[in-house]
Formats: C-alpha cells, structure tokens, sequence
C-alpha cells in the first residue's frame, strides 16, 4: 500500500547514497526523493557535493577511474536501481538526460545538436527528426527564433541561446529526469530569466533536478528544495517551508546570508 | 624624501633630486641588458634565416636554369644536360602514398586509444613516455628495423612498399603525438556532453572528437610526411637504387580489375637520392642538376607546410571552444 503511494508521488528515491573520489568521501548518506514533475533544487555552498550529487544520477562518475558509488538510486515506476553496477550507465543517460553549468553545444548545426541525442538512438527517419526536433525547440522557447537557419552552426548563436539549445538537445529525448547543473551561472540577468521561465514551463512534462548557486532561484524556481553541507544533507523540503522556516540552524544561517 | 603640499592642497609625495638621479641610472643600467639581448636575439635569428636563405638562393641561381618541362619528364642520364628526376619524383610520390596510408590509420588509431580507452596504469605510462621517445630516434635505426624486418623478414625485397612502411614507421610517433595533443584540447564538457546524450564511447569517438580534432590531426600527418619526404639514410639502407632509368609498373591497367598493385614491389629511387647521386659526380654540369632537385624538394616541402597552416586555419574557423 505505501509503495503504491510512493510509485504516485515519487520518481525516485534516493537511498543511504555515498560517494567516493579515490578516498574523499564526497557524498554521506543521503537520504531524498524526487517528486514526479515537479522541480527540486539542490543548494549549498561550494563544494558541499551538490553537482557531485547531481552527476551520480546519470552515472557521469563512471567516465572517470577511482569513483565509487555506495547505495541506491531508485527509479519509479519500474524501481531499478540505477547505480547498480548490472544497470548500464548508457541505458541510464538515456532515461535521464542534463544540461551543464556552461552552454556546450557541438561544433554542429542547430539541427544537428538537437538530433543527436535521436540519432545515438537509433532514429534515422528525417520526417521522425524532423518532427522531434521542432517539439524539442518549441519546448525550450527557441523554435521561432532559430527556425529558419537550422543549418546554421550553434556557436553563432548567443550564450542564452546555446543554452535554451541544450537544453533542447537533452528534451529531444523524451527524458523522464532532467538535471541542471548550475545552467544559468554563465549567463546574464536577461538570458537567466528565459532559463528560469523555461525550467518552471518544464515541469508539467518532466520530473526536474537543478544545482544552483543562486538561492533566489532555488526560491523562484522550485517546489522542493535540499540543503546541502559538507557532503551531508542537511535539510530537505518544500521550498516554502525551507526558505520560510528552516528547522535546521545551518540552513538558516545558509539562507539568510550569514555563511556560504 | 619629502612630502610637498601643491596647489590644490593634496601631499604630493615627491623625491629629492639627487635621489632621483639614482633611479635613472639605476633603470637606464637595466635596460642596457635589455638592449644587449635584444641584439643577441636578433643576431640569433639572423643567423638562422640568412643561412637558409643563402643556401636557398644558391640552389635558386644554380638551379632554376635547369627547371625545365624536360626535367621533370627525362630520366636520369649520363649526359648532363639531358637528365632529369622522372624516376626520382614518381619514385617520392608513391613512397609516401604507402607512407601516409600505412601511418595514417596506424597512427591515429594509436593516438585515440591511448587518449580515449587506454586504462591509466603503468604499462600504458610506459607506452606514452617512449611513443615521444621514438620521435627522436635517429632515422638510419629505423632503416637498419626495416631492412632487417621487410626488405628480408617479411620478404618485401628492396621496393617501394619496404621504404614507404619504414617511413611510416619514422613518423608514427608524429601522427600519435599530434592525434592526442589535438584530441586533448576539445574541452571536457563536449565529451560529457555526448555521454550525457547516451553516447557510447565509440560514438563519442567518431561523431565528435575525431572530426573535432580532424585539423590537428591533419596537421601533424603533412608535418610528417614533410619530414619523411626529405628522408635519405633510411631508404639508402634499405637499398633504394641510386640509378634508375625506369618506372615501376602503372597502378591503373587497362585490363579488368583496372588496378594493379605491381608497383609496391618494384625498385625505386627517391628524389634525396637522386639528389645525392648527382652531387657525387666529379662533373660540374651534375651539381647544377642537383640544386634544380633540391631546388624542387623544397618547394614540395614549404608546399606540404603550407597546406598544413592553411588547413588549420580553415577548419579552425568554425570551432572555438
């Protein structure tokens, strides 16, 4: 009865999640859980693991030697265990996709970045693209903007640009997570303000998970939020009760400024 | 040192005069090494380039007389007047024909898999610090390797395939050194950027770093072959004929299947070669013809450096990181 609840409300679960570069134990015991469609924020100061976390969801560590996870990662609604090491770290960046801290399109066309992440899929078909491509573009708000030179290459474009374009790049796929690392830190007052209405638009299509740097982001943007020190969580909750009424000392003094 | 009140009413904090004399002479001494080396460096490099320019315009004036259609067309002969490279720069072309498709692949399969498979341990250490090592190897090593390895071992007698496969070997190392130095310098969040899409690693590999990389890699394929072009001691050891009045057999036939690879194993000489045959001869009219083919050399070498800059600056143009 309570796992069916949990199916319903939750996408993931995060269970007893450490993790280990070499012998620095980056990240203890973690205990969370993703609301299916809505937007979590991860805040803390730097260094607090948060992007470190943030990158065990699409198994980004494995790219490098000498990481290790301990614990689970639990998708909803088929609970696999995503950090096992029988689950394929390919099979999982597939599931669920991440735009990075500074917009890094490839060297393509625009048509090509957003195609990329079909075309690793397997999908050929142009009409199939085509059609996958205009939705992914529409949803990060730069189809009309872009439409008629999709030929063009995505460096000419501006910063705010190439970042609505990854973020476009990593909806193409039909995620069922999307993780944001810090995506507007490289960006100006104006093209962040696209982002955070682009992300808060988001939402009713996919479950969010964004680090950022920005506390009156996390505010803005999100409905749950996780405050994290020294590898550890400290608090986690609705965004509301967090910034408005922090059980934990640390978050207080965290969010009101006084360290971090 | 004293402090003086000016017009406006600020302290102006002003030196004494004898003081201030000091530190001029004092900054005028310094800049006097300043000077000094600027002097040095110039000469330095005036040294380097008039040298080169000396020997260029000597072969130039010697030389361009005998540039002629028929230079290029005769084979060598015992009359001076009459002979020509025909056999040596057909000889140069197909040897590096073999040279770049042997080291090419080679080459940049090495570099990928050092850069992007290789596990990081000792071993792969090891084969890292001698690849660089291998590059400074002197080239006769590798002409004494393969003649000992192709020309008897694995039977290739003394023709154009043995010769083109040492050269590969000579620049192998260029190859690997320039694909990894040229694969490094795509910034990390490209390459997580397609493994975060679902990319395997071969598909990172061949979708992005590779055509990402493709000037550099180019780049250093044509620095290369540049230098093997220039390369004597390895194809004299392997046996290359320094006489040579015909050519090896055409690769294109006119019988099916059309191509013929006959060539690989005939006898061969190579433009140095050619060269340096003529620069033996006791007759004066000999060194003329030789600084004609040197006179060649060069420009086929300044010509392969050019294609490389231009190149990097083409496809340098529409990435910047």
């Amino acid at each position: 009865m309570q796992e069916n609840a949990a199916i319903n409300r939750y996408k993931s679960e995060v269970k007893n999640l450490s993790f280990y570069y070499g012998t620095f134990n980056a990240l203890k015991n973690i205990d969370m859980v993703l609301h299916d469609k809505k937007i979590t924020a991860l805040i803390g100061p730097s260094g607090c693991g948060k992007s470190t976390f943030l990158r065990c969801y699409n198994r980004m560590h494995d790219l490098y030697p000498g990481n290790r996870y301990e614990g689970d990662i639990v998708l909803y609604p088929d609970n696999v265990n995503i950090l096992s090491p029988k689950v394929d770290p390919i099979e999982v960046r597939m599931r669920i996709s991440m735009v990075f801290q500074k917009p890094n399109p490839f060297p393509k066309s625009i048509y090509e970045n957003v195609a990329y992440g079909l075309r690793v899929r397997g999908i050929k078909q142009r009409a199939i693209l085509d059609e996958k491509i205009e939705d992914a573009l529409r949803n990060a708000a730069l189809w009309n903007e872009v439409k008629d030179r999709l030929n063009h290459l995505a460096f000419n474009l501006s910063g705010g640009q190439q970042q609505r374009l990854c973020i476009a790049r990593a909806l193409a796929t039909n995620p069922e997570i999307l993780l944001f690392d810090e995506p507007t830190s490289a960006l100006d007052p104006i093209a962040t303000a696209s982002i955070e209405e682009l992300i808060a638009d988001l939402k009713d299509k996919v479950t969010i998970l964004i680090v950022t740097h920005n506390m009156q982001q996390a505010a803005r943007v999100s409905d749950y939020t996780a405050f994290m020190y020294l590898g550890e969580l400290i608090e986690f909750g609705e965004t509301d009760d967090i910034f408005i009424k922090p059980k934990n000392k640390q978050t207080e003094d965290y969010i009101t400024g006084r360290f971090g | 040192m004293k402090f003086i009140k000016n017009k406006s009413g600020f302290l102006d904090r002003t030196k004494g005069a004898n003081e201030l004399i000091d530190l001029r002479k004092t900054i005028s001494n310094h800049k006097r090494w300043d000077l000094l080396f600027m002097i040095t460096g110039i000469i330095a490099l005036m040294i380097a380039i008039l040298t080169f320019i000396a020997l260029f315009a000597q072969m130039l004036i010697d030389g361009m007389p005998r540039l002629s259609w028929d230079f290029f067309t005769s084979f060598p002969s015992r009359r001076p007047e009459s002979a020509g490279i025909l056999s040596a720069w057909v000889g140069t072309t197909l040897v590096m024909l073999v040279t770049a498709v042997s080291a090419v692949p080679l080459g940049v399969g090495a570099g990928v898999y050092l850069e992007e498979y290789a596990p990081k341990n000792l071993f792969t250490e090891i084969i890292e610090i001698n690849v660089t090592n291998l590059a400074g190897v002197p080239s006769i090593i590798y002409g004494l390797l393969a003649l000992g390895l192709f020309v008897y071992q694995l039977g290739f007698g003394q023709s154009i395939l043995a010769a083109g496969m040492a050269l590969a070997l000579l620049i192998l190392p260029v190859v690997i050194v320039a694909t990894r130095e040229a694969i490094r310098s795509i910034p990390i969040a490209i390459r997580e950027g397609a493994y975060a899409l679902g990319a395997t690693k071969w598909q990172t590999v061949s979708d992005h770093l590779l055509p990402y990389s493709s000037a550099g890699i180019l780049t250093g394929i044509i620095i290369g072959l540049a230098r093997a072009i220039g390369e004597t001691a390895p194809i004299i050891t392997i046996g290359a004929l320094t006489f040579i009045a015909f050519l090896p057999p055409s690769p294109v036939t006119n019988e099916f299947p059309f191509i013929s690879f006959e060539w690989l194993t005939a006898p061969f000489t190579v433009m140095p070669i050619q060269m340096f045959n003529w620069v033996s001869r006791p007759e004066e009219a000999f060194q003329l013809n030789a600084a004609a083919a040197g006179l060649v050399l060069v420009v086929m070498t300044l010509t392969m450096n050019g294609l490389a800059i231009y190149l990097r600056y083409r496809m340098r143009k529409n990435i910047k990181w």
